[in-house]
């Protein structure tokens, strides 16, 4: 799990904006996850039975994280907000980040490294794997050019200073 | 729940009649004192959230809830039921309790001379130890994988006796956890968000963990248990069913944060006044503790 790791320095807080959606699109994405694809579609399974014990704890660490983490990033963004430090394109940037980083280390670690379940099961992976992976990374990049726009005007999202 | 045995000597597990009484009438007992404090801490000048009596009240609920006989029975055939009736005991209720702040209500309504041994028992070493995340940590999970990875659960099943402290370690481990992890009640020395978080992340993985554990091995645990279909879907309520009270004990550790935050405008770090005793008090929450 990501730890709030701002910039702390004074103005609109760039990275803990950033830090705080990330924290938020990493708990948000490994919930719609678990509500679509589990719950909904029932296209993974809870548990897949051939899945090694090392794997399954590591789970339970990483699905321990991304809970908190959605409850953590909550209250940072809320904190930001009422100090008014919060700076608007890195916190969109930070969200995108984190929804493609999880749906990234979910299609890569979780379902081939890991081997906890599959996207589907009886079809051929390959377009799910590549559908899911190519939305991370279309994501990923989104919220790279974000950050990257948020770092370049960094005028915007600055009501006032904070306290 | 075992084929061998009939259906009402199933039942033998659970309170029997006096004791069930007993615990009804010890809730009833409870729920009366707090609301009578409640009452009195509501005409002083600081007044009482009546938040913090309705959490009481469903803590109290909840626990009724889990004792009701017809559920309790029910318990002994359906492992769902049976999980229920667990996360009822060693999740929702002692959270629920653990945020109406009993501890701080008896303290601000207590007569003086009745105080002052309250306050002792909190300055005390073991209490510190006890009320340490770690420590809480290791009793309540520790306790959760003693229970369904080792012959305890197949003696719960026949000693009632057993059963009913299974029930009670559950209670009161789930309160200690709850209350060194994000109780509003006062906890000297209690360590800092981080500890606190860190201790929460691991309940929740393990407690993940041993649900998925019982999933996927439902005929060797817990061992002497009668493997029934329904097993997987109590392990799949042990999961979610925790998750979500997990999520609300985050949420109240974040919300004393947030609030926290609000009270004190970021304080220089260097400039701390200094302490009577290094270390008396760790956390700033201390400081709306009654004195």
């Amino acid at each position: 799990m990501g730890t709030g790791r701002g910039s702390e320095g004074h103005g609109p807080r760039l990275g803990r904006s950033l830090a705080a959606t990330a924290l938020i699109g990493t708990g948000l994405m490994a919930a719609v996850d678990e509500i679509v694809f589990h719950q909904i579609l029932a296209w993974h399974h809870f548990y897949d039975r051939s899945t090694p014990m090392v794997a399954l704890m590591s789970d339970g660490l990483l699905h321990a994280g991304e809970l908190v983490a959605l409850v953590a990033g909550f209250f940072l963004l809320a904190d930001l907000c009422r100090r008014r430090a919060l700076h608007r394109r890195a916190a969109w940037a930070g969200l995108l980040l984190g929804l493609g980083g999880f749906q990234l280390f979910d299609g890569v670690i979780d379902h081939k490294v890991l081997r906890l379940h599959q996207i589907r099961y009886g079809v051929d992976l390959l377009p799910y794997d590549l559908a899911w992976n190519g939305a991370a990374v279309l994501l990923l990049t989104a919220g790279a050019l974000t950050a990257w726009w948020a770092r370049r005007a960094p005028g915007t999202g600055r009501p006032t200073a904070p306290r | 729940m075992s084929p061998s045995h009939p259906v009402h000597e199933g039942a033998g597990a659970s309170l029997p009649g006096w004791g069930l009484a007993a615990a009804l009438a010890l809730l009833a007992l409870a729920l009366s004192a707090y609301a009578v404090a409640a009452r009195r801490a509501r005409r002083a000048p600081r007044g009482w959230s009546g938040l913090r009596t309705a959490s009481f009240a469903l803590g109290v609920a909840l626990l009724a809830a889990a004792l009701v006989p017809s559920l309790a029975h029910t318990a002994h055939h359906d492992p769902r039921v049976h999980m229920l009736q667990h996360l009822l005991i060693g999740m929702y209720a002692p959270l629920a309790l653990v945020m109406a702040a009993p501890l701080t209500l008896a303290l601000r309504t207590l007569p003086t001379a009745r105080r002052r041994p309250v306050a002792r028992v909190l300055r005390s070493r073991p209490l510190h130890v006890l009320g340490h995340p770690a420590t809480a940590l290791l009793l309540d999970t520790g306790g959760l994988y003693l229970v369904h990875l080792t012959p305890v659960h197949a003696a719960a099943q026949t000693h009632p006796a057993v059963h009913a402290l299974v029930h009670l370690h559950y209670l009161a481990a789930g309160y200690l956890f709850a209350w060194s992890v994000a109780g509003p009640d006062p906890a000297p020395r209690r360590p800092g968000t981080a500890t606190r978080l860190t201790a929460l992340i691991l309940a929740v993985a393990a407690h993940s963990f041993l649900a998925k554990l019982l999933y996927a091995h439902p005929h060797t645990w817990p061992p002497g248990a009668e493997h029934t279909a329904l097993a997987g879907e109590a392990a799949q309520l042990m999961y979610y069913g925790g998750d979500l009270a997990e999520l609300l004990l985050a949420v109240a550790l974040f919300a004393a944060w947030y609030r926290r935050r609000s009270r004190t405008p970021r304080p220089p770090a260097a400039a701390s006044p200094p302490n009577r005793r290094p270390h008396a008090s760790g956390d700033p929450q201390e400081r709306s503790a009654p004195r």
